[in-house]
């Protein structure tokens, strides 16, 4: 199905409308009026066009956890919500930190093709926070690995994270840390507060975030390096990054649609759909995150997708896993959160959620609509409201946070490199 | 003893130069069946080793000693510096003991002569290496090019403001090297978190033949030893008619024994500090 397309009736960037003219996996042309004998043709009138969507944040499971998700299963979720590359996290089992880990993960993507799986790196062999893994061999390898990241762990010690840091800036790379003080978080369930104290439930204190976060952009300083804060949570993490921006240091974050949209109250439930890590906070945090998205303190929107088998969430609280998955709901969880209010427009949801998260990643050919650049697409109507389903999602997982909640909007067509992987909000192929 | 060589970085381009004249002269003196200078003789040379090293130690030694000079080697393991005498008391014991120069453990390495516009990179664990900081110092004074090439966490933070270039890529360092010098990677850093393996170590930064076929048709291998074949320099490359790395330790006798000669004789021409 690759070859000539052109959309007409787009709205770019949810601008005046333009047809697209799709060629040889390019944008050939985008204008109004554009006609190509030949072309298939897809009517997108109404619909938002936007540049193939671009997730730092995917726990793909693969290798070792195939009952939760496969490269396959997580990239046709990816393709569904409008994603063309994701980021696979490396807390895998082997874990990704050897070149062989990350060239299979990457080789799985291509093979699967609906979407570019760009490995992520462990920072620590094994995630064991001892040693550096052979970052340079990840970085040397096919898969090109520049982001490193022992995600589900923090790299809490701060000799490790300094030579990490600078260990990486050799090959331009970045250190994407899970800030989270290990030893403030012992046993942590939820948010630490008022909830906390109420459910019995161990507190998961914002300052574990905080003074991770805050030690990691003075040490990012000190030797000159790159830094990316995974699932930003809190207010304070916000005002610590800001600051840490005004100094002019190379430091991004990220984060989830679900800290943007959802609060710790969810817990009182003790349903463990709402249980994740970092944990949903307070709505003041919420209300931060979003403020931080909409001035560019926070970078970017990733999605933490993070799918577990039904018998590791249908448990009590506080044995059930951390996590939920989100690459189906997050273009329509930023339309609520943060379009809808006003606090950003369609340009601005292309910058979050594309264009910043790609040059996080150090890749190429994503986040521009314009002619010459990769056609990776995805066309969203704005207008539907509909529950979430979790039954229809590609994800092998259904450990889905927004099941039952009605949003905004639909993804209908996704196209990676000028071929549809989504049609008529179905995968195409 | 009002004379001082403490930093290469304290050496003008003249003195430089007077030295390395010196050595020249005096290494002759290796080339006769008796190796020997009667010029410094009743004079007393300390050697004071703070840290063990035992080819900087025998170095110094035969400096003196082919000057004519007494020498006492003094090494701080089993002394009374271990027993938390302080350096300055330790100096003036010796002084008083009647010492004419007391050489503190520092090393410097043999060097050519006219580098001007020469290209010298150093590749390796430049944050705690003496050789490299000397190296650059001096072969700046001397006019070379000096880029170091190391992982990043093997080199100093403030390195921006170092007299030379950093990269971190051997590869692409080698085609524009005319020498190019391999660090030591001492047995203790390589379980200290700088870099993740010493496979990986030797993967990126380490000279093989292949590397070393890149460097021009002119270049030259040195390595200031102790060597560690297989880890920063592959042992095809360190016995390859490229290294002078065997010429490096007869120069550096005489560049030492230039050092002590100038120090202690007297010479007037030699305003080193």
């Amino acid at each position: 199905m690759t070859g000539t397309w052109l959309i007409t009736g787009a709205r770019p960037l949810g601008r005046d409308a333009a047809d697209v003219l799709v060629r040889d996996g390019l944008i050939a042309e985008i204008g109004p009026g554009l006609d190509e004998p030949g072309a298939q043709r897809l009517d997108a009138g109404g619909l938002i066009l936007l540049p193939g969507l671009v997730d730092l944040h995917t726990h793909l499971r693969e290798p070792g956890r195939e009952d939760a998700e496969t490269v396959s299963s997580g990239t046709a979720a990816a393709a569904l919500g409008g994603y063309t590359t994701v980021h696979a996290m490396a807390n895998t089992e082997p874990v990704a930190d050897t070149a062989g880990v990350v060239e299979q993960v990457w080789r799985l993507g291509r093979e699967a093709g609906r979407c570019d799986v760009q490995p992520v790196g462990a920072v620590t062999a094994g995630l064991a926070g001892s040693r550096l893994a052979e970052l340079g061999a990840m970085a040397d390898s096919a898969a090109r690995v520049r982001v490193f990241s022992d995600d589900g762990r923090c790299v809490d010690d701060a000799v490790l994270m300094r030579r990490a840091l600078e260990y990486v800036r050799a090959f331009g790379g970045v250190i994407a840390q899970h800030a989270q003080d290990p030893r403030l978080t012992s046993g942590a369930q939820v948010n630490e507060g008022e909830i906390s104290a109420r459910l019995g439930l161990t507190g998961w204190p914002a300052v574990a975030e905080e003074a991770i976060i805050a030690r990691d952009c003075l040490l990012t300083a000190h030797v000159g390096s790159a830094l990316h804060v995974c699932h930003v949570s809190t207010a304070g993490s916000v005002e610590i990054i800001r600051w840490a921006k005004s100094k002019g240091w190379r430091v991004t974050a990220e984060v989830t649609p679900h800290h943007l949209l959802l609060t710790e109250a969810l817990a009182a439930g003790y349903d463990p759909a709402f249980k994740v890590n970092p944990p949903l906070r307070t709505a003041e945090d919420a209300r931060a995150l979003r403020a931080g998205l909409a001035d560019g303190t926070i970078d970017c929107v990733a999605t933490d997708h993070a799918p577990h088998p039904l018998e590791d969430k249908e448990t009590e609280w506080e044995v059930a896993a951390f996590g939920m998955t989100g690459l189906e709901t997050a273009l329509r969880v930023v339309h609520q959160a943060l379009v809808e209010p006003g606090l950003l427009d369609w340009a601005g949801v292309a910058d979050r959620m594309s264009a910043r998260p790609a040059a996080i990643g150090r890749l190429s050919g994503h986040g521009r609509l314009a002619p010459g650049e990769p056609a990776s697409l995805v066309l969203y109507d704005p207008s539907p409201r509909e529950a979430i389903d979790p039954t229809t999602h590609a994800s092998k997982s259904r450990n889905t946070p927004f099941a039952g909640m009605v949003l905004p909007g639909r993804v209908v067509a996704t196209f990676l490199r000028g071929r549809p992987t989504v049609l008529d909000g179905k995968l195409a192929w | 003893m009002n004379r001082h060589l403490i930093s290469a970085g304290d050496l003008s381009q003249d003195d430089a130069v007077l030295i390395l004249d010196t050595a020249d002269e005096l290494d002759r003196i290796a080339e006769r069946p008796v190796k020997k200078l009667p010029t410094l003789r009743g004079r007393t040379v300390v050697n004071l080793f703070y840290e063990d090293s035992t080819r900087t130690r025998i170095s110094f030694e035969a400096a003196a000693k082919r000057l004519s000079a007494d020498v006492i080697n003094f090494s701080a393991k089993g002394s009374s510096v271990t027993k938390g005498e302080s350096l300055k008391d330790t100096a003036l014991t010796l002084e008083a003991m009647g010492a004419d120069a007391v050489v503190i453990r520092h090393s410097a390495s043999g060097a050519p002569h006219r580098l001007d516009g020469l290209r010298v990179t150093i590749v390796g664990d430049v944050l705690h290496s003496r050789v490299a900081r000397s190296n650059v110092l001096l072969l700046s004074t001397l006019g070379a090019e000096v880029t170091l090439v190391a992982p990043p966490t093997l080199l100093p933070v403030a390195v921006g403001s170092w007299p030379c270039a950093v990269g971190y890529d051997l590869d692409a360092a080698l085609p524009k090297a005319d020498v190019v010098m391999m660090l030591r990677v001492q047995q203790e850093r390589m379980n200290a978190a700088y870099f993740p393996t010493v496979r990986e170590y030797s993967r990126r930064y380490g000279l093989d033949a292949a590397r070393m076929a890149l460097l021009p048709e002119h270049g030259i291998v040195m390595h200031p030893g102790p060597m560690n074949r297989g880890v920063e320099i592959a042992a095809e490359v360190a016995d390859s008619v490229r290294s002078t790395i065997v010429e490096q330790v007869a120069n550096g006798v005489s560049v030492r024994m230039a050092v002590l000669y100038l120090l202690l004789s007297g010479s007037d021409q030699g305003d080193q500090r």
